[in-house]
C-alpha cells in the first residue's frame, strides 16, 4: 500500500504545484527579476535610486507606509481592546446587541468605506457641514484627510480584528486561572497584568500581524484619502500608470520584503513565548453592573458608540436614492427615489460592472473551492517531503499586499508563457479572475485546513475499514464534514472578490470593469448615489453571505478573519 | 470462519521499533486479547492486521491467503474504534448501512440487513437519530453493528470501552461478548485493562515494548505467568528477587529474609548472569494470630488496613519492618478486619509461590 498511498499523495501534488509554481512563485520571481533590471540590463540601479537621493519621494512614502502601519495598530488596538473587554467582562442592557454591532465595520468593503467617510467627514462632509449649520459657524470645524484620514479609516475597518480576537481569547481563558491569581493574594491590576495579559498576548500578537499587514497593503484609503501624502502602495500604483514597470517592481519588493519580515518577526515572537491553555475554555462569566448610574452612561456610550458605527452605512443607504445631479451645489441632497437602483436593472452600463464582478468572482472563488480542498486535504492528511515550503507558498497570496500581487501578474502575463498557455493574459478577461483566484486561496485553505483537523484520521479510516475505496470515501464521507467550513471561506472570498480594488485597478480592462472600478468611475462624475448604490450592493451581498454562514454553516463571523 | 497468522513480523517507525519479530496464531472464531500497557505496540499490531500499516517484515495471513501488502477496503475486517470514528454528517441508520451501501447490496437486503443488527445491538427505536445526538454507549453500539453488519471475517476491536464510564463499560463487557459468541466470528480485542481481558478472553497475549510476552487463556496467564512482567501486569502480586547459590536448588530471598520453598521450582541450569523473583498473589497469603506451622512462615506487623467494599487489603511489615507485603482477604464483617500494629503470623503456601524469571530489558 505504502507505494499506492504515494502514488495518491503525488497525484494530488501535481495540480498544486503546478498552480502554486505557475501562478504565486513564478510571478513573484518576475517582479523580482524585473527590479534587477534597468532599460532590460541587469543591474542594482533601481535599488540605488529607491533609497538614494534621486527619488527621494520613494524612501518617505516607505516611511509614511510604516508610520501608518505602526499608528494604525495602536489605533485599532486602543479601541479594540477596551471593547472587548467591557463586552466579555460586563452585563448590562442591550450588550449582546451592542456587541453585534460592533463588528459592522467588516460588512463595508474598503473601498465603500473610504468612500462613505469622504462623504461624512470630508472637506465637504456631512457632519462638519452639519455641526457649522447647527452652531452657526463661521467655517467647517473640521474635515479629515491626508494622514488622519487615513487613520482614522483605518482605525475604524480594523478595530474589530483586535476586538473579535481579543474577544474569542477573553471567553477562552479559565476563569479559575484569575480567580486562582486573586485567591493567591493578587490584586486587581495584578491579576490584570501577571495573569490575563500574557495569556491574551498571542491573540495580540495576531491582531497586530493582521492590523500591520493590512495597513501596509492599504490601497482604498490612501487612493481616495492621501492627496499629496504618499505611501508605498501607491506608489506602486503611480510607477505602474507612468509606464515604469521596473521601479513598481522595486517598490514591490520592498513593500512585501517589509510585510513579509514583520510577519517573520511576529511569529518568531509568537513561538516565543507560547502560552498554551491548559483547560477549556468554559466562557467567561460576566460581572454585572449594578451602580445605575454606571450602568446608563455604559447604555448611552454604547448608543452613541453605535451611531458613530452605523453612520457610514447610513450615508451610504440614505446616498444611494439620490438620483445623478440632485446634489452637485446644494448643501444637501433634496431629492430621494429609486432611480439608481432602476438603472442599475436596465442601463446596461450601469449593471455590466455589478455582472462582470459576479462572474468574475464567480470563476475565482469556484478555483479557489476547488483547489482549496485539494490543497488542504494534502497540507493536513497527507505526508510528504517539503510540506513547509509548500504551505508557505499557499500563504504567500496573503503575506503578499494586494498591489503586488496584482504587479506579479502584470510582469508574469504581460508576455506568453507555459503557465498562460502561449496566451498574453494581461488585456484580457481572464486576468482579473485569476488575480481574484490568487489573492483568496489563502484564506479558502485556512478555513478549510480549520475543518480539516478537526475531522480525525479515523474517520477516513473507518470506511476504508468498510471497504470504501478513497474516492468513495473523499466524496461520501470527507467532502460532506468539510463542506460547511470549506463553503463558508468560498462565500466569504466571493464578496470580497466583488469588491475587490487594488488589484482590479492594475489589472482591469473596459470589457472586464468590476464594481470598484465604475465607483471610481462615478465618483469622478460627481454621481454620488450611482457609487453609493454600488456600495449597498455589496454591502447587502455581505449581509446574506454572513447570515448564510452563521445560520447553516455556524460559523461565527471572529472565524471568518 | 477465518484464523489469523502473525508470522515474525517487525514494524519500524523510523527508529523507533513500534512491533518486534512477532508471531502469533488467532484461531478461527476465538476471542483474542492483545494485552499491555500503553504504547507496546498493539495498535500498531492490529492495524497491520486491519492493513491501516504494513509490517516492515513479516507476513500476515487470512487462513492461508497473504494479506500482508493488501489495501484495508479489501481485507473485510469490521473494526471499532477507540473513538468510534462514526461518521458525524449521517443518522443512524446510515453509517450502518455505509459497508453494506459500498458492497453495493441491494435496498431492501441493506434495509433489513441494517435493521437486523440494530436490534442485535438494542438501538432500534434510534435508527433515525443524528449520531450527535447518541450517548456514549450508544455510539459504541452503532460502531459495534457498523462493524457487524458487513458480516466481517475478523472483528477489530481498539480499546472500545476506554471512553466509557465504568458501569457502562461493564454492561457493554458483556454486551460485545454476547454479540460476538451470537455471530461466531474470529474476534481481536485490544486494552491495557486486565480485568477485561481475563472476563472476556479464550486467550490472551501479553504485550511489553514491542514483544510479546506470553500467550495463553486467562488462568494460564494468571496462575503462571511465564516472567515478572506477566505476573506483575496481570493481577497484583507480590514479587520478590531471590537468589540461589551454585550447586543448590535451594532460594533465599533478601527481602523477607526467608529460605523459599516453592512447588514449582526452577528446572534450568545455574546460571549467574539469570535473575529470578517469587511471585505471591496477595489473595493466597495465609495470615493468622496464632503461630503457624509449616514452610514460608513469617512474622509480621499489620502496618495499613484498607477497605474497598468487597474486599479488605492488609499491609503487612515482615523481616522486622523492612519489607511490606500485601494480602487480600474478602469482606466477612467488621470482626474479621486486622487492627493496625497488631503483630500475626503469616505464610505463603509453597504450592502458590511461582518463581519467575526476569525479563530481558
Ligand atoms: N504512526 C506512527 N509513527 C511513529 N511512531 C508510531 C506510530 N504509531 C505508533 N508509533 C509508536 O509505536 C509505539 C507503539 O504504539 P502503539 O501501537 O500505538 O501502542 P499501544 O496501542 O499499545 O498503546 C509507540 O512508541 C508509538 O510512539
Ligand atoms: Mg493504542
Amino acid at each position: 500500500m505504502l507505494t499506492a498511498e504515494k502514488r495518491k499523495t503525488i497525484l494530488l501534488l501535481i495540480p498544486i504545484i503546478f498552480v502554486l509554481v505557475g501562478y504565486v512563485l513564478y510571478p513573484t520571481i518576475e517582479t523580482f527579476i524585473e527590479s534587477f533590471k534597468q532599460n532590460g540590463i541587469v543591474s542594482i540601479q533601481n535599488y540605488v535610486d529607491f533609497f538614494g537621493p534621486k527619488a527621494q519621494a520613494n524612501l518617505e512614502a516607505l516611511w509614511n507606509s510604516v508610520y501608518i502601519s505602526l499608528l494604525s495598530v495602536l489605533l485599532s488596538a486602543c479601541i479594540g481592546i477596551p471593547l472587548a473587554f467591557i463586552f466579555t467582562r460586563y452585563n448590562f442592557p442591550g450588550r449582546s446587541f451592542f456587541s453585534g454591532i460592533a463588528i459592522m465595520p467588516i460588512v463595508l468593503p474598503s473601498l465603500v468605506g473610504v468612500m462613505a467617510f469622504m462623504w461624512l467627514y470630508g472637506e465637504v462632509g456631512l457632519v462638519p457641514l452639519a455641526i457649522q449649520d447647527l452652531f452657526n459657524l463661521e467655517e467647517v470645524p473640521f474635515s479629515i484627510g491626508g494622514v488622519t484620514g487615513i487613520l482614522l479609516v483605518h482605525a475604524y475597518t480594523m478595530y474589530p480584528y483586535f476586538y473579535m480576537t481579543v474577544s474569542s481569547a477573553l471567553n477562552n481563558v479559565d476563569p479559575s486561572l484569575e480567580e486562582s491569581a486573586a485567591n493567591l493574594g493578587s490584586g486587581r491590576f495584578g491579576v490584570f497584568w501577571k495573569v490575563t495579559f500574557p495569556l491574551l498576548t498571542p491573540a495580540l500578537v495576531a491582531a497586530s500581524l493582521l492590523v500591520f499587514m493590512v495597513s501596509m497593503a492599504s490601497f482604498s484609503a490612501p487612493f481616495l484619502l492621501a492627496g499629496g501624502y504618499r505611501v508605498l502602495s501607491l506608489q506602486i500604483y503611480f510607477s505602474k500608470i507612468n509606464g515604469d514597470l521596473e521601479m513598481a517592481a522595486t517598490q514591490s519588493v520592498i513593500l512585501s520584503a517589509v510585510s513579509i519580515s514583520f510577519l517573520l518577526f511576529m511569529r518568531w515572537f509568537q513561538n516565543r513565548r507560547d502560552y498554551r491553555m491548559g483547560s477549556k475554555g468554559i466562557g467567561a462569566h460576566r460581572s454585572e453592573v449594578n451602580n445605575p448610574i454606571l450602568k446608563w452612561i455604559m447604555v448611552t456610550i454604547g448608543i452613541v458608540a453605535m451611531v458613530v458605527l452605523l453612520l457610514p452605512h447610513a450615508v451610504l443607504a440614505i446616498l444611494s436614492f439620490v438620483p445623478e445631479g440632485a446634489w452637485t451645489w446644494q448643501k444637501y441632497p433634496s431629492t430621494f427615489n429609486l432611480e439608481n437602483y432602476r438603472l442599475l436593472f436596465e442601463d446596461p452600463n450601469i449593471w455590466d460592472p455589478v455582472r462582470n464582478s459576479l462572474i468574475m468572482a464567480f470563476v475565482a472563488c469556484l478555483g479557489c473551492f476547488v483547489f482549496g480542498i485539494i490543497t488542504s486535504y494534502a497540507l493536513v492528511k497527507r505526508k510528504f517531503f517539503g510540506k513547509n515550503l509548500l504551505d508557505i507558498l499557499v500563504m504567500l497570496p496573503w503575506a503578499l499586499p494586494a498591489t503586488v500581487v496584482g504587479m506579479n501578474l502584470i510582469l508574469a502575463f504581460n508576455s506568453k508563457s507555459i503557465f498562460s498557455f502561449g496566451q498574453v493574459l494581461v488585456g484580457t478577461f481572464w486576468i482579473l479572475p485569476l488575480a481574484y483566484f490568487i489573492r483568496f486561496i489563502p484564506l479558502v485553505v485556512r478555513s478549510t485546513n480549520a475543518v480539516l483537523e478537526q475531522m480525525d484520521d479515523s474517520i477516513e479510516e473507518a470506511a476504508q475499514n468498510l471497504g470504501a475505496r478513497w474516492l468513495y470515501t473523499f466524496r461520501r464521507v470527507v467532502l460532506p464534514i468539510i463542506m460547511p467550513g470549506v463553503l463558508s471561506g468560498t462565500l466569504l472570498a466571493f464578496v470580497q472578490a466583488v469588491g475587490e480594488f487594488p488589484t482590479s485597478v492594475l489589472l482591469y480592462t473596459l470589457d472586464n470593469r468590476p464594481i470598484s472600478i465604475e465607483i471610481m468611475n462615478q465618483l469622478r462624475m460627481f454621481n454620488l448615489g450611482q457609487a453609493a448604490a454600488y456600495g449597498m450592493i455589496q454591502v447587502g451581498l455581505i449581509a446574506i453571505v454572513m447570515i448564510i454562514s452563521y445560520k447553516f454553516f455556524g460559523v461565527k463571523s471572529e472565524n471568518t478573519l | 470462519m477465518t484464523a489469523v497468522t502473525l508470522s515474525n513480523i517487525t514494524k519500524q517507525f523510523g527508529d523507533v521499533t513500534a512491533v518486534k519479530e512477532l508471531d502469533i496464531t488467532i484461531k478461527e472464531g476465538e476471542f483474542f486479547t492483545f494485552l499491555g500497557p500503553s504504547g507496546c505496540g498493539k495498535t500498531t499490531t492490529l492495524r497491520m492486521i486491519a492493513g491501516f500499516y504494513y509490517p516492515s517484515t513479516g507476513k500476515v495471513k487470512f487462513n492461508d491467503r497473504d494479506m500482508t501488502t493488501v489495501s484495508p477496503e479489501k481485507r473485510n475486517t469490521g473494526m471499532v474504534f477507540q473513538n468510534y470514528a462514526l461518521f458525524p454528517h449521517m443518522t443512524v441508520f446510515e453509517n450502518v448501512a455505509f459497508g453494506l451501501k459500498v458492497r453495493k447490496v441491494n435496498k431492501g437486503e441493506v434495509k433489513r440487513r441494517v435493521e437486523d443488527v440494530l436490534e442485535k445491538v438494542h438501538l432500534k427505536p434510534f435508527i433515525d437519530r443524528q449520531v450527535s445526538q447518541l450517548s456514549g454507549g450508544q455510539q459504541q453500539r452503532v460502531a459495534l453493528a457498523r462493524a457487524l453488519v458487513i458480516e466481517p471475517d475478523i472483528l477489530l476491536l481498539d480499546e472500545p470501552l476506554s471512553n466509557l464510564d465504568a458501569r457502562l463499560r461493564d454492561e457493554m463487557r458483556n454486551e460485545i461478548l454476547r454479540l460476538q459468541r451470537e455471530y461466531g466470528i474470529t474476534t481481536i480485542y485490544v486494552t491495557h485493562d486486565q480485568v477485561e481481558a481475563l472476563t472476556m478472553s479464550d486467550r490472551i497475549a501479553v504485550f511489553n515494548v514491542g514483544n510479546c510476552q506470553q500467550i495463553g487463556t486467562p488462568t494460564e496467564i494468571y496462575n503462571q505467568p511465564v516472567n515478572d512482567f506477566v505476573a506483575e501486569f496481570i493481577g497484583e502480586t507480590n514479587l520478590f528477587e531471590v537468589k540461589r547459590s551454585e550447586g543448590s536448588l535451594n532460594l533465599f530471598c533478601d527481602a523477607l529474609n526467608l529460605q523459599v520453598v516453592a512447588d514449582s521450582s526452577i528446572q534450568e541450569e545455574f546460571d549467574e548472569n539469570k535473575r529470578f523473583k517469587m511471585s505471591v498473589r496477595p489473595e493466597a497469603i495465609a495470615i493468622s494470630k496464632t503461630r503457624l506451622e509449616g514452610d514460608n512462615v513469617l512474622v509480621g506487623v499489620v502496618d495499613l488496613v484498607q477497605f474497598t467494599g468487597e474486599s479488605v487489603h492488609s499491609f503487612i511489615k515482615v523481616n522486622n519492618g523492612r519489607t511490606t507485603l500485601k494480602v487480600t482477604d474478602l469482606n466477612r464483617g467488621p470482626s474479621t478486619y486486622l487492627k493496625e500494629g497488631f503483630e500475626l503470623y503469616v505464610q505463603l503456601p509453597p504450592d502458590q509461590v511461582r518463581i519467575v524469571p526476569v525479563a530481558k530489558e
